[in-house]
């Protein structure tokens, strides 16, 4: 269930950084339109940080460690919110950008956390 | 297009005074990239310092360090004015000496570093921005000064 989960938003998350590096590309501020496509991966990074501490709940060890593993799960969870929150400040294509350099970062959270919980044959 | 663009045009902004943010512009994908390299240093030298000292205490102390160095920066960044500017570009001169220093140390002397820290070989794990971050802050803060 998480590897699946932590697969999809890795995916969704490049796929955001695209589209908003595709309109830093040519230069425009970041729109609803893209704000939608911030909620929607932002949605995916919370279902993930609850998901993940069920699993730590009912008993699941990542390979590890607890610590490291609920601290990617809150970074993932907030990375593209935060960078959502500074380009609707910035309504110029560097707002777009910032969203794209955060959808990245998130991406490289992602196949971190793959590794951390020790994914596909836990 | 009414919007500003990235070349050689200055920003609307620049007319309407003399203390020009920082944190716009090209800046506001420097605050991005900054703040997520303090969370990230911050967090992972916490982490080690209180979790594993005594296996690597050189690495984990260089990593705090790099943690300070890029708060301070994204600091600055975020308040503006020449001279947080002034600040930034030695900070930033600072960063790039210690990614260089630290990225050539653990090349030459590997035992020195049982773990790494996030300037190891030059950022590597990191996917090399942190030496591409001094760089172009570097660059951007000198840019601001003329605007």
């Amino acid at each position: 269930m998480i590897d699946a989960l932590t697969v999809a938003i890795g995916v969704t998350a490049l796929a955001l950084a695209a589209w908003c590096g595709f309109a830093a590309y040519r230069d425009e501020p970041t729109k609803d339109w893209h704000f939608i496509g911030m909620a929607v991966v932002s949605l995916l990074g919370i279902i993930q940080l609850v998901v993940g501490l069920v699993q730590l709940g009912s008993g699941g060890t990542p390979k590890d460690g607890t610590a490291i593993f609920v601290a990617y799960l809150i970074g993932a969870a907030a990375c593209v919110p935060a960078t959502g929150f500074l380009s609707l400040s910035e309504r110029t294509r560097w707002g777009s950008a910032t969203v794209a350099a955060g959808a990245v970062v998130l991406a490289v959270l992602e196949v971190r956390l793959f590794d951390i919980w020790g994914g596909g044959h836990a | 297009m009414p919007e500003t663009s990235a070349g050689s045009r200055t920003p609307k902004a620049a007319a309407d005074g003399a203390r020009r943010s920082l944190g716009t512009g090209p800046g506001r994908l420097l605050v991005a990239l900054y703040g997520v390299f303090t969370v990230a240093a911050a967090s992972r030298a916490a982490y080690q310092l209180i979790a594993q000292f005594d296996r690597a205490p050189l690495a984990y102390i260089l990593s705090a360090v790099s943690a300070v160095v890029y708060a301070f920066i994204l600091f600055s960044l975020v308040r503006g004015g020449e001279g947080a500017r002034r600040a930034a570009v030695v900070c930033c001169a600072l960063e790039l000496v210690g990614v260089l220093g630290v990225g050539t140390w653990t090349l030459v002397d590997r035992s020195a570093f049982p773990d790494a820290t996030v300037w190891s070989n030059f950022g590597m794990g990191y996917l090399f921005i942190p030496i591409f971050l001094p760089v172009t802050g570097l660059l951007w803060l000198r840019r601001a000064r003329r605007a």
